[in-house]
Parts: C-alpha cells; structure tokens; sequence
C-alpha cells in the first residue's frame, strides 16, 4: 500500500472485509485524495450507513461514525446541525441510500443540508449475499429475482435532482480521478452534494473484477450538465452545480432574527 | 419561585432548556406534540437547534449524530413513533451515546387511541429494541415531575453516557396543574460526559459489537465484555423511589397511576385501612432492592396500571408476599372502584 493512503487509514483494520477485486477500495482511496487535496482530516467527519460500503469508515484514521441501516443521513443531519463547522462525508450503498433510506435520502436532497453524499451504487444487496436492489436494472437474475427482476430501478443521481440537491455527479469505478475530483468538489459545495459511484459486484454478479471495469469503461459515457429528463442510466458527469442557500446558513439566520429581532425579510 | 398554572408537556419543554438542551429532533404525534411546539418556540432564542424530521426514525438519529457532535439533545414522541424509535435506541445503547427521550404514551396498541392516557409502553420502554442493553426509565406522575425528571434525565444520561427515556402519558403531559417551577432560563450545571464526544481523537463508533476502542470486532470474550460493561455502568445508579403513607396495603406505582394510588390510599386510611405508596419515579432499571424492601411490612401489595399487567410482574418477581395487579385502559379509574377491589382483598 501507498505510503499516501497509509498514514489516512487504521492500518490495523487491514485487510478489509471486501472480496478481491471489490471496488469499494477504489471509492476508499478516492476520498483520501480527495481529503488529500485540501481538507483538514480533524474538521472532517465520515460517517455511513449498513452493508459492504458502510465499513468505509471503520478503515478510515478519521472521526467515523458506522450508523444503522439507511439511516446515515439523519445521523449526519445532527452532527452537521450541531457543528457546522465540521465536513460531513457520508458513505452510503444503493440500498442504504435510496431502498431503506430511501426518505431521510429525498429529504436531505430537499433541505440542502452541507452534506457530502458518496453512494456506492453495485446494483445489488452485496453483505446479505446478493440480493435485488431498487437499482438492479430489468429482468437481471440475483438471489431475489432467481427469474428476472420485475421492477424498474431508480436512478440515483436523477432522485437527487429531482429531490432538491444542489450538486450531483456520477462516475464509475473506473474513473478513479473523476470520483476523486467529484468528492473533491462535492466537499467544497456549500449544500447538499450527492456523487454516486456505479461500482458493481465481481462476487454476486460473477464477473471477473477486470471485466467489470471494462464495462464500466466502455458501457457509459460522460455527459456534463444533461438536464434531468435527458440523463440515460449510462451518463457519467457533472449533471448540476448550483448555489442555493444552505440549511444550517438558514437556521442560523432563523436565530439571529428569533434573538435580535433582525429584519425577517432576511429569514 | 412564583405559582403558576402549566401544562406538564410544557414543564417538560422548561426542565430540558433549563438542563440546556439545545438540539431538539422529532416528527408530530398526539399527545407529545406541544414538547415540540415549545421546543420550536425556544430552542432558536436559547441558541439552539430544533428541526421537524421526516419520521421518528429519523429524529432519533439526528438526536444520537446532534449528541456525538457535543449537542444536549432530546425528542419527543408517543407510540407508533416510540415504536419506530426502538432501532435507534438500541444504537444509543451499544454506542453509550446521552440522549433523552420522551414518551409521551397513548392507548395502542398500533394506532390505538391517541388521545387516551396509556402505561402500555412500560415494558417496551424496557426491552424494545433487540438484544441485551440496560437503558434508564424515569416516569413522572405529575407537572412537577415532568420538570424535575426531565432535568435529571438529562444529568442521568451524562453521568452514564445512556440513552434516558422519560416515560410519561396523556394525562401527565396534558394536564395543568399549579406548580411552582425554576423560572425558563434558569440553567443547570452539571457535567456534560460524552463518552463518544466528536473531537479530534479520531473515534470510531459503531452499533456493531466492538472493543474499548470502538473498533467492530466478534471476538465473543470481546462481545462478553462489552455487555458486562454496559450493565455494569448502572451499578452505582441510585433508584429514585419514595415511599409515603403507612405499613399495612402497599401501592407501587408510577406515573399518572401514582395518583390513582395515593387517592386511594387516603380513602382507605379514611376507612380505618392503613395504606402506603411506593412511588417509582425510576421504573428502570427496576429498583428491586426498594421495592423488596417496602414490601417486607405490607400486608399486600397493589399494582395499579394503565395496561394489560406490565411492571406487576416485575413486582411480582421480587416480592414474597402477595401481589395484586389492577389493570384498567385508556383513562384511570376512580379511586373508589380501586378501594373497592383492594377491600375484597383484605
């Protein structure tokens, strides 16, 4: 291992759960770069939900929090609301995020709370031993839908779109850089940031780990700025940046009004 | 302190900004909602955070992430909402994080009634959440001592780095009473421990089992350990019990039940039947050594509860003598009726 992400790590922890040839480690090593480029690691708090990605932050030498299933948002909500001078990173899987937190997801996207959201999106349930997800795309077979999956997937970046997030990009694990200056920026944003990472499964999907990047290469394609009707599930990119007012800013503008009377026209 | 006419949800508002809450998480329900509606009210004139989650799933974790980051933090709740809770209670548990929640219970189960008075959440107070963990229980029975139990609950989930439930109902939280309070802004101080406080040591915290050091691990020794310590941390918790009246007929009770008893225990007195009530003010953990202890001297011991027979059986399980639960749903019942099957006792 590079000396760079050594000294970022509990070393101790090594090795990781994940399997050989997971990219969640691709994901892990993004974000230290990312932190790398200019964060203070002390201000900077990681905190993730339930599953193979939610494990992040036991490997992390930072101040971790691994919370319940689905509900990594809302712990994150409370930290950042009681220290908004904290960087909140939070990992969440595709189920984590949108299946069981499917609501705290929307709702954090609707307040645009300064909260950096990284989901790792592998299209299944990996932990519990590869079940469907509500990302697992059409008619794909997994422990759940031995015949074929009946539903239709949700696209991750465009619920976050649509839900009120003010910064959403999405890249795949083959574009280690990409998601490295995704989270770089997502962390700079000042509101609700989502970077969804397409990873995928070399256990459950039974792909060997270099073919599974080889389709993440070839199969999408980078589209930045697409308005939202136009996103395809196969564009990666930038998809919006946008200055809103951020949550915390509101609340406290909402104080200073409620104890020194400040024009409400401010509110 | 001057007398005044209030509500004990609103006592209960005052007691936490007096401990210096200043985080406030939660997601309407009757009866618990004005403990929000004051929340709203203060909490931004003290400094302080409330926000309106999406559900009480939700508000329990912003209360849990609120504490962790250095927050004095609270909700507030009733049933349905208590039960979507009891995940993140268990977290708090494990994770020895200081948060106090209210239950503010209501008849269930499921919807039930609510806006009837229930005691039906005493056990689930207790056990709701799964696997093993302590978690203190305080039930107030008055306006008073919504003020005065929230402020200790506070103190209490300091001292032990726990979650602390208060466990109050309809009638206590809804009802006014003249009472004599600390004035609103009269702060409490206290040492505010947080075991798992965010400050640059680089923690990590988790609901899985893990070492001291916070790191998950499924060493069983390790996960012995870990159980052993977080029941061992209220070795030193001091049960808040108090016992009033005479030997002879013994009422435990808690909450608004309390004041079904102490009527009761007059009008018996008035019959020539000497009585006296043991007031839990603690209900967990269950102060056993009291409660064994008051009933040596009785002749009988009576439960009166708003449920189907929940905390008569923890009495039951530490008394030797003979103990009579009264159960009666969705409002108290008048003390006469009470004495009534007391006397057919005796």
């Amino acid at each position: 291992m590079k000396a760079e992400y050594a000294d970022y790590l509990r070393t101790e922890m090594l090795p990781t759960i994940w399997c050989a040839g997971c990219p969640n480690g691709i994901v892990l090593a993004s974000f230290i770069r990312a932190v790398k480029r200019g964060f203070e690691r002390d201000k900077t708090v990681v905190v993730s939900g339930i599953g193979c990605s939610g494990r992040i932050t036991q490997y992390l030498d930072f101040e971790t929090v691994h919370t319940t299933h689905g509900r990594a948002l809302a712990f994150a909500t409370g930290i950042k609301l009681a220290k908004p001078e904290l960087n909140v990173v939070v990992f969440m899987g595709d189920g984590d995020a949108v299946a069981i937190g499917g609501n705290h997801f929307i709702h954090a996207c609707r307040r645009n709370i300064d909260l950096t959201a990284v989901v790792i999106n592998n299209s299944l349930y990996g932990m519990t031993g590869g079940q469907l997800a509500p990302t697992t795309p059409e008619g794909a077979k997994t422990k759940t839908s031995p015949y074929g999956n009946v539903e239709r997937p949700f696209d991750i970046a465009k619920l976050a779109i649509a839900a009120g997030a003010s910064y959403v990009a999405r890249f795949t694990a083959y574009q280690p850089r990409w998601i490295e200056k995704a989270i770089f920026e997502a962390m700079q944003h000042h509101g609700f940031s989502v970077v969804e990472v397409v990873t995928g499964c070399p256990t459950h999907q039974r792909i060997k780990p270099a073919d599974l990047l080889k389709h993440l290469k070839e199969n999408f394609r980078r589209r930045d700025n697409v308005s939202l009707d136009e996103i395809q599930p196969t564009d990666i990119g930038v998809f919006k940046k946008e200055v809103m007012e951020e949550f915390c800013e509101k609340i406290e503008k909402l104080r200073m009004y409620v104890r020194k009377g400040e024009n409400k026209e401010n509110v | 302190m001057e007398m005044e006419l209030i509500q004990g949800n609103e006592a209960a508002v005052r007691g936490a900004i007096n401990a210096g809450c200043n985080f406030f998480a939660g997601y309407p329900i009757t009866p618990s909602s004005e403990i929000a509606h004051g929340m709203a009210e203060l909490l931004p004139k003290f400094g302080g955070v409330f926000i309106q989650m999406e559900d009480e799933i939700a508000s329990i974790s912003a209360v849990i992430g609120a504490s962790m980051a250095g927050a004095v933090a609270m909700t507030a709740t009733s049933g349905p909402g208590f039960s979507l809770m009891q995940e993140g209670m268990g977290y708090a548990a494990i994770t020895e994080s200081p948060v106090v929640i209210f239950n503010v219970m209501r008849a269930g189960p499921s919807t039930g009634i609510p806006t009837a008075p229930s005691q039906g959440d005493a056990m689930q107070a207790r056990y709701g959440s799964h696997g093993d963990y302590p978690i203190v229980v305080l039930a107030p029975a008055s306006v008073k001592d919504m003020y005065y139990l929230t402020v200790e609950a506070f103190k209490i989930a300091f001292r032990f780095s726990t979650p602390v439930i208060v466990l109050s109902d309809e009638i206590v939280g809804h009802m006014r009473e003249s009472v004599a309070l600390p004035p609103l802004g009269e702060i409490e101080s206290y040492e505010k421990r947080a075991k798992n406080l965010i400050d640059g040591r680089r923690r990590h915290r988790t609901g899985l089992v893990h070492t001291e050091n916070g790191l998950p691990t499924t060493d069983l020794e390790e996960y012995e350990k870990l159980l052993r310590l977080l029941f061992a941390k209220f070795d030193d918790f001091r049960p808040m019990v108090r016992f009033e009246g005479e030997e002879g007929v013994l009422f435990v009770a808690y909450g608004s039940s309390y004041r079904l008893a102490k009527s009761s225990a007059k009008l018996l007195a008035e019959k020539g039947v000497s009585a006296g009530i043991l007031k839990l003010e603690s209900l967990f953990p269950f102060p056993e050594d009291a409660v064994r202890r008051y009933s040596k001297k009785a002749d009988l011991v009576v439960v009166p509860e708003m449920n189907a027979g929940q905390v008569v059986k923890e009495v039951e399980r530490v008394c030797c003598c003979r103990v009579k639960g009264v159960s009666y749903f969705g409002s108290l019942i008048l003390p006469e009726k009470l004495v009534e099957i007391v006397e057919g006792e005796l």
